[in-house]
C-alpha cells in the first residue's frame, strides 16, 4: 500500500516539476481549445437573443468568465505566494510570479469588455462605481506585484516582497464580489450565485460556464508554460538545467 | 439557430462593434500571450545553451 502513495513533496522541487509541467501542458491546451469551441458555439448559436439587450448581451460570455478568472487567479496567486513565504519553497513563489501576468490580462479583459458593454447599455464607457473601481484596483494590484518583483534584483527577496503585497491585496477580492450588494451600483447584481438558482436561461448559463472553463484551462496552460520559463531563467546555474534534453543543440 | 444569414451574424443586431470588439480583443490577447510565452522560453534556451557552451570551452 505505502509504495502506491504519491509523494507530492517530490514535485515541489523545480527539477521534478519542470518535466511534469511539460507533460501536463498539452492536455490543458487541448482542454482549453475544446471548451473554447463548445463555449463559443453555445454563446453565439444556442443561447437565445435577450429580450432587453438584443444581441448586445452576448458580451456576457467573455465579460463574466474573464471577471471570474481575474478574481480566482488572484486568490490562487496569493495562496502560492503565501506558501512560498511560509515554507520558503521557491517553486511556490515561482508559481505566483507565473500566474500574475495572466491574471492581469483577465482583469484587463474584464474592464475592456465591461466598457464595451457599458457604452451601448448604460450610455457610458466608465463610471466610478464600486464594482468597476474595485476591479480596476485588482488590475493595479496585479501590475504592482509584477512591477515590485521586477524592481528587486535578488529573486528570493522579490518573492517575499511580492508575497506581502499579494496577501494584503486579497482583501480586495471579497470587496469586488460583494460590491454590488454593499453599495448602490450601476453595475447589476450577480446573475449566478452559489445560494440561489441563476436568474437566466439555461443556455446562457451553459455558455458562461463553458467559456469560464475554457479560460480556466487556458490560464493553467499559460501559468505552466510561464513557470517553466521562469525555472530555466532562475535555475540557470543548477546542474539539472544543463542536463535537460532541450539544452543539447 | 439565431441567425438568418452570415451578414446578420456579423451585424450582431447592431451591436457588432461592441460584441466583436470584446471577443476580438480577448482572442488577440490570448494569442499574443501565447506568442510571448513561446518567445520567452526559446530565448531562455538560447541563452542557456550559450552559457553551457562557454563553460565547457573554458574547461570549468
Amino acid at each position: 500500500m505505502s509504495n502506491r502513495l504519491i509523494n507530492w513533496f517530490r514535485f515541489s522541487s523545480p527539477q521534478t516539476f519542470y518535466p511534469l509541467a511539460g507533460k501536463m501542458l498539452p492536455w490543458f491546451i487541448v482542454l482549453a481549445i475544446a471548451f473554447g469551441i463548445a463555449g463559443l458555439w453555445v454563446s453565439f448559436f444556442v443561447a437565445p437573443v435577450d429580450a432587453q439587450q438584443g444581441q448586445g448581451y452576448r458580451i456576457i460570455f467573455v465579460h463574466v468568465p474573464a471577471s471570474w478568472m481575474s478574481m480566482f487567479l488572484y486568490v490562487v496567486m496569493a495562496a502560492w505566494a503565501g506558501f512560498g513565504l511560509a515554507f520558503n519553497t521557491r517553486l511556490s513563489s515561482m508559481m505566483a510570479s507565473a500566474i500574475a501576468p495572466t491574471g492581469a490580462l483577465m482583469a484587463f479583459l474584464s474592464l475592456w469588455s465591461g466598457a464595451l458593454w457599458g457604452k451601448p447599455m448604460w450610455g457610458t464607457w466608465w463610471v466610478w462605481d464600486a464594482r468597476l473601481t474595485s476591479e480596476l484596483i485588482l488590475l493595479f494590484l496585479y501590475l504592482g506585484f509584477i512591477a515590485l518583483q521586477a524592481a528587486i534584483d535578488d529573486p528570493r527577496r522579490a518573492d517575499k516582497a511580492g508575497a506581502i503585497l499579494a496577501l494584503v491585496g486579497v482583501v480586495n477580492v471579497p470587496i469586488i464580489y460583494f460590491s454590488v450588494k454593499w453599495w448602490n451600483t450601476l453595475h447589476q447584481g450577480a446573475s449566478v450565485s452559489l445560494t440561489k438558482s441563476p436568474s437566466m436561461a439555461q443556455a446562457m448559463l451553459w455558455g458562461m460556464l463553458l467559456m469560464a472553463l475554457a479560460l480556466w484551462m487556458y490560464s493553467i496552460a499559460a501559468a505552466l508554460a510561464r513557470v517553466r520559463a521562469i525555472m530555466l531563467e532562475r535555475e540557470r546555474h543548477a546542474g539539472w538545467v544543463e542536463e535537460l534534453p532541450e539544452m543539447r543543440a | 439557430m439565431n441567425w438568418g444569414s452570415t451578414a446578420e451574424f456579423f451585424e450582431m443586431g447592431g451591436y457588432a462593434f461592441f460584441v466583436w470588439g470584446s471577443f476580438g480583443v480577448a482572442a488577440a490577447a490570448l494569442v499574443i500571450e501565447t506568442i510571448l510565452l513561446r518567445k520567452r522560453r526559446s530565448s531562455a534556451i538560447v541563452e542557456l545553451r550559450r552559457e553551457i557552451a562557454a563553460r565547457s570551452k573554458n574547461g570549468s
